[in-house]
């Protein structure tokens, strides 16, 4: 008879605890979106420390920073990684997905022939991870039992220490200033390409004899990014109301008064009020939008919410915008 | 300070005839959403849940509901413009 039970081999590659140079530019470029997409690290087993059969086993997305900031924090530990294959989603992203789910850890765990490494059946996972992952029914299938960690990588040390008990404190997310503020550069950077349009719908519009669009508009409309993509997030919490949509609109409004006040209005007008209405509807709507858009990077918006916010937000932002644009328009004419 | 969202607007809903007070979803909800009471989990703060799904998923007596998406108005707008259901499509550098 044909023997085909031939072990395979087991594959567990060697990492550490310490982040290179390389690893710390990696992450700031990816938080400027360069690169950002393909910021992946090979699925499969890693080992920290020297881990024996009896070493705690944690499961990570394959998205370099998601790996980087779970091993940087087990310094001192002996213990396995499991990188699941998320297509290189971090792991809160990659749960919405899915790709960070059930299936994928079932069969990781076949791949790397996890029950033959370890001889305990645990799994410590992010709790982040848990709207893709169906514990009872990893269980079922592997045999693992699927303990959920704390949600910030930092508390791991505390979590084990506590006999792999999380506090309630080490469950809750939290968006700090901070938090907030390193998401802030991928949205500036996102803008790039439809300001580089709208710059040079506005010079052909010059080339044609409507206009000049100036200095003015220029850094009227940066601040309204400034606004919208940096301000607004960071000082999130503190601006009044609830809307995402609204708050930027709030500080947006702010920042046209100012360009307005700048250009000596109401005592002394640099331009006719048809343009200062014109930047009070165009500037204000254009940070609503993308305040808007950082519903996404928060962690407290839900879908229903963000639905509803925008059924009224789009709308007036369209309108404000379309009549702002005319206001311009006409008063180029005149 | 705290961040809060919109109010009442979260479609959790819990069938407590079939929760066994496991407390598995006070272990994934990232929001503390839920208490125990009397042996049984009870959503206590409903404006705090942001529709994730761990609960839903976790809970192995089927005992909670939710229409689970993603809190992103790229992601919402993509789904209109390209009559998708929306999905955090990450892939092309919008959101998360």
């Amino acid at each position: 008879m044909l023997d085909i039970s031939m072990g395979r081999e087991i594959t567990i590659n060697q990492t550490s605890s310490e982040l290179t140079f390389r690893d710390i530019l990696g992450s700031w470029k990816v938080r400027w979106g360069i690169n950002r997409m393909n910021y992946k690290v090979e699925p499969g087993l890693y080992r920290i420390g020297n881990p024996d059969k009896s070493s705690p086993v944690f499961v990570s997305a394959n998205y370099k920073m998601s790996f980087d900031s779970l091993r940087k924090e087990l310094s001192g530990f002996d213990a396995y990684i499991m990188v699941i294959d998320t297509k290189g989603i971090n792991v809160w992203c990659a749960a919405g997905k899915g790709t960070f789910g059930t299936t994928e850890i079932i069969n990781r765990i076949a791949i790397t022939q996890l029950d033959k490494v370890v001889s305990h059946r645990n799994l410590i996972l992010p709790q982040l991870g848990a709207p893709g992952v169906i514990g009872h029914e990893v269980l079922k299938y592997s045999g693992f039992r699927v303990i959920y960690g704390p949600v910030r990588a930092k508390d791991i040390r505390d979590f084990m220490n506590a006999g792999m008990k999380a506090t309630s404190e080490m469950r809750r997310v939290k968006f700090s200033a901070y938090d907030r503020l390193v998401l802030t550069p991928v949205e500036l950077v996102n803008t790039i390409r439809p300001s580089l349009m709208i710059f040079g719908v506005l010079f052909l519009l010059n080339l044609i004899g409507i206009g000049p669009f100036g200095f003015v508009d220029f850094y009227g409309y940066l601040g309204a990014l400034i606004v919208g993509c940096v301000l607004t997030p960071v000082l999130l919490p503190w601006i009044p109301g609830r809307a995402f949509a609204w708050k930027g609109w709030l500080l947006g409004l702010i920042w046209a008064l100012i360009v307005n006040m700048f250009n000596g209005w109401p005592y002394a007008p640099q331009y006719s009020l048809l343009k200062a209405l014109g930047y009070l509807l165009i500037l204000p709507s254009l940070s609503a939008y993308l305040a808007m858009n950082f519903t996404g990077a928060s962690t407290f918006t839900s879908f229903s919410g963000v639905l509803k916010e925008m059924k009224t937000a789009i709308p007036a932002i369209i309108i404000s915008i379309v009549l702002g644009v005319i206001l311009i328009l006409v008063n180029s004419f005149i | 300070m705290r961040n809060r969202y919109l109010k009442n607007v979260s479609t959790l809903k819990m069938g407590s005839e079939k929760c066994t007070g496991c407390g598995k979803c006070l272990e994934v909800c990232p929001h503390n959403v839920f208490v125990m009471t009397n042996g049984k989990s009870v959503i206590a703060q409903k404006d705090n849940c942001i529709e994730c799904g761990a609960c839903v998923k976790n809970c192995p007596f089927n005992a909670l509901e939710v229409k689970p998406g993603v809190g992103c108005a790229s992601a919402i707008i993509k789904g209109w413009l390209t009559g998708t259901e929306p999905s955090c499509d990450c892939s092309d550098g919008s959101c998360c």
